[in-house]
């Protein structure tokens, strides 16, 4: 099976994104194209070298459009993940594959959004429920906060976590946003007493657990790994990647599952570490897709940081900060830099493993990083 | 589609969409008896007409023995609230108008793996009674509830969740 094995054979050699905001003005299509002109600039590779595309549903901005608009050549392999937040990590991983196999030679992702100011999805009436639908939102649950608060309550009974837990990963994103510039809460600091006060969304969640809502895209150049060291910047190896929809899921709402609790990161972990040198007590930071504030602790269940149940008292003497046991999502995540379905992740991930990241983990070498969680999701394990 | 000891004929008058600001369910041909049985004021699941495996959310084929052939069983439509939210704004106008309201995922007592989302009324003689009629004060995981069918419109009946505790 050795040869066959994705382990190191490609590299992440360019990231590129626009701004991050409440609103800009550009169209999705113009912000795409900057993200991924940049990212290729970044790289040093001209974009006519460009022979494969992934993203993910939810991209606005087309394969077509955007091949022709940023001037590459002759496309050889595109793919598209579902499930929406999810597909972050897929993106990276289906390029891997592609350039691996020989089926193109420089690949690009990418995610545009304008969700700062556009609408919320929930909202738009106008398009038909998707089926799996009629089991929920014509019961009253409207919106994704509602459907992890769901699972977070059931996790604060099962396990005595605590508002608090939630407000350790709140902050740990913020200190981490508060030190990147890039960050739409770049030197907005959150308190303990700001996050107590706060409205609630859906209790037991209240605002700061909810990730921002932003316009911004990125994109990543991914070649193989001898290219990889001819490139511009320091190669940051794909490892090993994983997809994960679990036995008997139901997107977001996992509540028919056997046990609902454990979503699709365990089942993406577990291919993850099965191809990978390396496993959970190797990792020296991690970007971890965070929606919301409790896909954390369950997301640290299910790649393995910590047993089951104890993901929320994991979070606990700042672990999840610079300096603790796992520094997490180094440039504010979600929650603080920007959301933008997951991708920042990726780049801040690359950004780790440089060794210029504004929240650096000393030495960093390895570094996970996750799509959403809730959904069928994917994960990559980068090292340097 | 086959269901035992009853004939599904006319179709569920909900094809999405919104009534009174209300999501309506948009049912495909798996989901299409559930609604049926709801309009009659029955809580039935479909199961395997071959190994007898309850399914929920109902789906083509049995995920246990394959087999295509169905049948849709009666519960008693009581159950144990399992967990519960408490949804605030933002949120669509008609729902914004009823926040905050209690929504429960509530495990069926003939078949905890069987859980249904719901809104919660304070009692099984008002089904219509409003979203936020329930003080959150209420409610635990644990708490018992009872299936009883509220009307969005004529052709659609929404099961939701009364308590049965006093």
């Amino acid at each position: 099976m050795g040869e066959a094995m994705l382990k190191d054979r490609t590299a992440i050699v360019g990231i590129g994104q626009t701004r991050f905001a409440k609103s800009l003005d550009e169209p999705e299509k113009t912000l795409a194209c900057r993200a991924v002109l940049a990212a290729l600039d970044d790289a040093g590779i001209d974009p006519s070298e460009v022979d494969a595309l992934a993203s993910y549903t939810m991209e606005e901005t087309d394969e077509v459009e955007l091949a022709k608009s940023i001037g590459a050549g002759d496309i050889t392999f595109f793919s598209r993940t579902g499930f929406g937040g999810g597909g972050s990590c897929a993106t990276v991983a289906h390029l891997a594959m592609a350039v691996a196999t020989g089926q193109a030679s420089v690949g690009v992702a990418w995610r545009s959004r304008k969700r700062g100011s556009g609408v919320r999805p929930w909202t738009n009436t106008g398009v038909q429920l998707p089926t799996p639908a009629q089991w929920t939102r014509p019961f009253g649950l409207l919106r994704p906060a509602d459907e992890i608060a769901m699972l977070a309550r059931r996790y604060m009974h099962e396990y005595g976590a605590t508002r608090d837990h939630l407000f350790n990963v709140a902050l740990a994103c913020r200190n981490r946003a508060n030190q990147n510039p890039a960050a739409v809460m770049y030197e907005r600091p959150l308190t303990r007493e700001m996050y107590m006060d706060a409205r609630w969304i859906s209790e037991p969640l209240c605002l700061y657990d909810n990730c921002l809502e932003t316009d911004g895209a990125l994109a990543c150049v991914v070649v193989g790994a001898e290219r990889a060291r001819d490139c511009r910047q320091r190669p940051v190896y794909v490892h090993s990647v994983a997809q994960g929809l679990p036995a008997q899921h139901h997107g977001m709402v996992n509540y028919w599952n056997d046990d609902p609790l454990t979503g699709p990161a365990w089942t993406a972990a577990r291919q993850l570490w099965k191809t990978a040198d390396l496993g959970p007590q190797d990792v020296d930071t991690a970007q971890i897709y965070d929606a919301f504030t409790p896909l954390i602790p369950l997301s640290l269940e299910g790649y393995g940081f910590c047993g089951r149940g104890e993901g929320a008292a994991y979070t606990e003497g700042g672990a999840l900060e610079l300096g603790g046991r796992l520094p997490i999502n180094t440039a504010g995540g979600g929650l603080s830099e920007g959301y933008v379905h997951g991708f920042n992740l990726i780049n801040e991930g690359v950004r780790q493993l440089r060794g210029s990241s504004t929240s650096q983990v000393p030495d960093a070498a390895t570094c996970l990083v996750t799509a959403g969680e809730g959904v069928p999701t994917s994960a990559l394990l980068l090292r340097n | 589609m086959s269901v035992t000891g009853t004939s599904v004929t006319e179709t569920v008058n909900a094809g999405g969409g919104l009534v009174d600001g209300l999501l309506l369910p948009w049912p495909d041909a798996d989901g299409e008896p559930f609604w049926q049985y709801a309009l009659r004021g029955e809580l039935r699941v479909q199961a395997c007409a071959d190994c007898g495996l309850r399914r929920f959310p109902p789906r083509p084929s049995c995920p246990r023995c394959h087999s295509f052939a169905d049948t849709w069983q009666q519960t008693s439509g009581r159950g144990r609230i399992w967990s519960f939210v408490v949804a605030h704004p933002p949120l669509l106008p008609a729902y914004a108008a009823q926040a905050p309201y209690p929504v429960a995922v509530v495990e069926l007592d003939d078949d905890p793996a069987i859980r249904m989302v719901g809104t919660l009324t304070p009692s099984v003689r008002r089904p219509d009674a409003p979203w936020n009629a329930v003080p959150v004060s209420r409610l635990r995981i644990g708490t018992p509830v009872q299936a009883v069918y509220q009307i969005l419109t004529p052709g659609v009946a929404v099961p939701r969740w009364a308590l049965t505790s006093p």
